[in-house]
């Protein structure tokens, strides 16, 4: 298959790069700038309703009766929709299919929805939601996974998929590779403790918002704010009991996602369903109450985790225990349950290894896939722990993080290849741009220095739903303007994918980037892409794109070569025109060439696709978390702790991330500095949890503090290129992995300022301010907040 | 519903609306000049920001029937404006922004576009500290605000024709140089 062809690091010709690898706008950039941008809440149809939800007071109840006659009779009122009227129950991932999009029988968060309203505006809806009447029976509310995870007795899902539940555990997953007990007893220190990460949520600034249009030939199209628009069209066959080839699912330009807008959501169902009822255009934008409520963020995660090494420093075992608070709903958790312990593997070596990780259901709204999906948390717990096993060599932490380097070109303990890795190079670029050697320990107290380091995927050869199919399509159309136009299933959900996608082309069909645009995430228009999740659009986008525009070139150089007359070999396309290597001064426009093409060949067009390679550990679950490319981080932050007040300032933050080849510099900076900002709030600043009775603690920007242009610390974006050997001309990703380090880097840097290490999340003043009284309690270097939360 | 004359981008125009809408309701909603966006609905994002007479305010915290009478600008109204002035294309701000990276998802940005337009009208040289701090009305999720105060940073310095300064990611003296409007790769390879 051609989709497997290894690209290689290199230019499509023998010269070097005419357009990768400089700064290049964002080919939408002007349409946002300008307030042109159409986003999923802009459009306005002609006759449209607006849509509302009734949502749960009881964070889990039984639904005795619900009446909305006094409902559908309000003036203005077209709709009412209830579970029953959407009985199908469906899940990002196959095997778990627990949602409705509107709740049968059971309510499981505060939030969770059960009756939409259609009616003339939102004013009218929100009015007749009020004349619902719904009888509850309250059930036993878990809002703690420890309490989810010994009790039984209710069960917040009694079966999935004709499979019956064990109690409350949603996945668990135990695995060991190597000789763990011998790997410890071989050890000469070892560090154990417990860690807490705790909720945090994804907040971009667009909530979510879907239409939807029924046409009278029986084509359903739906614009969402949604970052899978394939798997939302698939969900929407099933819900609707629909075939897929009359779903057309459309991705307008997208106000921000990070993972929240990863799963199908109920408004996308309900306004569909509201459309086909009334024959009328219906809209659903949710508020931002609604959006903390929809979440889908990052799982709390209670862990246990013990560390041996040698005296030298090199790691001999890593033995992991975690406890992860799914929320109500399964979302992706079954990959969240793998992530937290498979993706731990890199950048280090270690022998042995084993994790066993349970995810619980709780009465609190589902948690989900959050950048850097799983693989937050437990590197925060290791690379704190890794801080400790340094202290206790009395080694430099980026030395013992050197020591234990894992190679390139190399296997991890559970199995996964590993190709491209330029950690080490990260390692140097934060040492050097943070003066480490001269300031970590050295500075006066209250001011200290951490490091820590990570590793990701450039998206993973586990498709949601198994198919052997590629994972990702694309489509050119060459004009006779000039103009190539590419189609492709991938969703630009801020991140730029659009933008990735017209340098490659212009980099390979010779062109102006300004004569490629592109057509993106339409399941009619484009080939089908899984679309922007588990960082995979620029490694497998790319890839196809550079498959389908190696397919045209030839068409065009070897219309061209016959024209000249001379071998095909001799023919250069760049900047726009068309050359004779050995006679300069034959030349014509690219939009010529096209023309010769046309005239000999046919249409210009070609498709191009990408699928991973086999990866993976021969084992159940070895292919969760393989990826055909690792991308490795580390970061330098600089702190100011205020031992009056317990606050924590980061001054500074040095990312190195190795991207493989940075496509475009600036977008690549843009996603570091992004995802960097993203790890420090949730560090210091932003905490997603309910009260005692279930309810949402703050759910609005305000009361969850995303850090302001003031909180954000100065942000230095080191890019470094391993050139991985099938990344799109080396590139591998770089919008998810340069956030990981972020909060460990926090906790080591403070314990480099005032000797206390910070082991439970958010590092709040309070936090703080016990670490160091227990210090000095103790007259020396005291553990924080060991203990989890109660 | 009551009819209101409203001053928005240089015209004025009447239009009618519930008389408990707001003024990003009425721009977007009546008028449909949906570049002001709906973040929260309460006033923490920004996202909804507008001129009125040149000073940034929340327009999903200001009612349309009081709006009546000062010069309202949204996002949509800073390129037309830039062109009547004599010159040509977008503001510079708007200019700045897409040169630097700023605009990733760009929900966020014609909020604080405006409020940057708003600081350098009364302040061609702010310092850092003076863009942070005109900018912490308007949440940016996206990029961590960097590439945001390097736009305004480069809209300053190309004002005052002087070197922006270079970001850490670039080994080029002022990566941006190349990044403007219509300028065909063709011509710098």
């Amino acid at each position: 298959m051609a989709a497997r062809d290894n690209h290689g690091t290199g230019p499509p010709w023998s010269k070097g790069f005419q357009v990768v690898g400089k700064p290049h706008p964002k080919l939408d950039g002007l349409a946002k700038a300008t307030g042109q941008a159409i986003y999923a809440d802009d459009i306005q149809l002609p006759g449209m309703l607006h849509v509302k939800f009734l949502r749960s007071p009881h964070a889990h109840a039984r639904i005795v009766s619900i009446d909305v006659q006094k409902a559908l009779e309000h003036d203005g009122v077209h709709a009412v929709l209830t579970g029953a009227d959407l009985p199908t129950k469906y899940g990002v991932i196959p095997w778990t299919p627990d949602e409705n999009a509107l709740a049968v029988e059971r309510v499981r968060f505060i939030g969770d929805e059960i009756c939409a309203v259609a009616a003339i505006d939102e004013d009218t809806a929100n009015t007749a939601l009020k004349l619902i009447e719904v009888e509850y029976e309250e059930l036993h509310a878990y809002l703690d996974p420890f309490d989810a995870l010994e009790r039984s007795d209710p069960q917040i899902h009694d079966e999935i998929r004709g499979k019956e539940v064990r109690g409350n555990i949603s996945k668990k997953v135990e695995l060991e590779f190597g000789d763990v007990d011998g790997g410890f007893d071989a050890a000469d220190v070892v560090v154990e403790g417990d860690y807490f990460f705790h909720g945090t949520t994804h907040t971009p600034i667009e909530p979510h918002c879907a239409v939807a249009q029924y046409g009278a030939d029986g084509v359903l199209t739906v614009w969402s704010a949604t970052q899978i628009t394939h798997y939302v069209q698939r969900a929407l066959a099933r819900v609707l009991e629909m075939p897929e080839a009359r779903i057309r699912v459309v991705q307008p330009c997208l106000g921000g996602a990070f993972g929240g807008k990863s799963d199908p959501f109920a408004l996308e169902f309900v306004v569909a369903k509201l459309a086909m009822i009334t024959g009328r255009p219906c809209k659903c934008l949710w508020t931002r109450e609604e959006v903390f409520y929809a979440h889908r963020g990052r799982h709390p995660m209670h862990m246990h985790y013990r560390t041996g090494a040698s005296r030298d420093g090199r790691l001999t075992a890593v033995d992991a225990k975690i406890l992860i608070d799914g929320g109500s709903y399964s979302s992706f958790g079954l990959v969240t349950t793998y992530y937290s312990g498979q993706l731990l593997t890199g950048p280090y070596d270690f022998p042995s290894y084993r994790f066993d990780s349970t995810r619980v259901f709780t009465n609190k709204p589902p948690c989900g896939p959050k950048r850097g999906h799983g693989s937050v948390q437990p590197r925060f717990a290791f690379e704190v722990q890794l801080d400790q096993v340094a202290e206790k060599l009395a080694l430099d932490p980026i030395e013992l993080r050197r020591r234990n380097f894992q190679g390139e070109n190399t296997k991890t303990v559970n199995g996964q290849r590993v190709t491209s890795n330029g950690f080490m190079q990260c390692l140097d670029e934060v040492e050097r741009a943070s003066d480490w050697i001269a300031r970590r320990g050295r500075l006066p107290r209250g001011r200290g220095l951490g490091v820590a380091g990570s590793m990701y995927i450039s998206g993973t050869n586990y498709a949601v739903y198994p198919n052997d199919m590629p994972q990702a399509g694309v489509q050119l159309k060459l004009d006779r303007s000039g103009l190539v136009t590419v189609f492709t299933g991938g969703n630009d959900i801020g991140q730029g994918s659009n933008s990735v996608a017209r340098i490659i082309v212009a980099e390979e069909l010779g062109l102006d980037p300004e004569d490629v645009r592109v057509v993106a995430a339409d399941t009619d228009l484009c080939p089908v892409d899984l679309g922007a999740y588990s960082s995979r659009v620029t490694f497998m986008v790319g890839n196809a794109l550079i498959d389908a525009c190696r397919k045209v070139r030839k068409t065009i150089v070897d219309a061209v070569a016959a024209e000249w007359e001379i071998p095909a070999q001799r023919v250069w396309m760049g900047l726009g025109e068309v050359f004779d290597l050995e006679d300069r001064e034959r030349r014509l426009s690219t939009r010529k060439a096209f023309h010769l093409a046309e005239e000999r060949f046919d249409t210009l067009g070609a498709t191009g696709s990408y699928n991973t390679p086999k990866l993976g550990g021969d084992y159940r679950g070895g292919t969760i978390g393989a990826s055909p490319a690792y991308s490795f981080t580390a970061h330098a932050v600089e702190v100011a702790v205020d031992e009056e007040t317990g606050r924590i300032t980061v001054e500074n933050c040095w990312v190195a991330h190795d991207c493989g080849r940075a496509l475009n510099p600036m977008l690549v900076a843009g996603q570091m500095e992004g995802s960097a900002y993203m790890g420090i709030a949730e560090a210091l600043m932003e905490h997603h949890d309910v009260n005692r009775f279930g309810l949402h603690q703050g759910p609005s920007l305000l009361d969850y503090r995303i850090p302001t242009s003031i909180d954000t610390p100065e942000l230095h974006a080191l890019i470094v290129e391993s050139l991985d050997p099938e990344g799109p001309y080396g590139a591998k990703e770089a919008g998810e992995g340069p956030l990981h380090p972020s909060v460990p880097a926090i906790s080591n840097a403070v314990f480099d300022a005032c000797g206390v290490r910070l082991c439970e999340l958010p590092f709040t003043p309070g936090k703080v301010l016990k670490a160091l009284r227990a210090q000095r309690d103790s007259g020396k270097a005291a553990l924080a907040d060991l203990a989890p939360n109660p | 519903m009551r009819v209101l004359r409203l001053n928005v981008n240089g015209d004025t125009h009447e239009v009618a609306a519930p008389e408990h809408w707001t003024l990003l309701e009425v721009l977007r909603y009546e008028m449909g000049l949906t570049g002001s966006k709906q973040g929260c609905d309460k006033g923490d994002c920004g996202a909804c920001t507008v001129l009125v007479d040149g000073a940034p305010v929340l327009s999903c915290l200001s009612l349309a029937a009081l709006a009546e009478g000062p010069e309202i600008t949204t996002i949509e109204g800073l390129l037309p404006a830039h062109i009547a002035a004599g010159d040509e294309g977008p503001d510079p701000v708007q200019e700045a922004f897409h040169r630097c990276g700023a605009l990733q998802c760009g929900f966020c940005q014609p909020g604080m576009m405006l409020s940057a337009r708003a600081l350098l009208n009364d302040n061609a040289s702010p310092t850092r500290e003076q863009i942070k701090n005109a900018l912490a009305g308007n949440l940016c999720r996206c990029t961590g605000y960097t590439q945001i105060i390097q736009a305004v940073e480069l809209a300053v310095a190309e004002a005052a024709g002087v070197a922006p300064e270079n970001p850490a990611w670039s080994p080029d003296e002022n990566p941006w140089a190349t990044c403007r409007r219509g300028e065909s790769e063709a011509g710098h390879s």
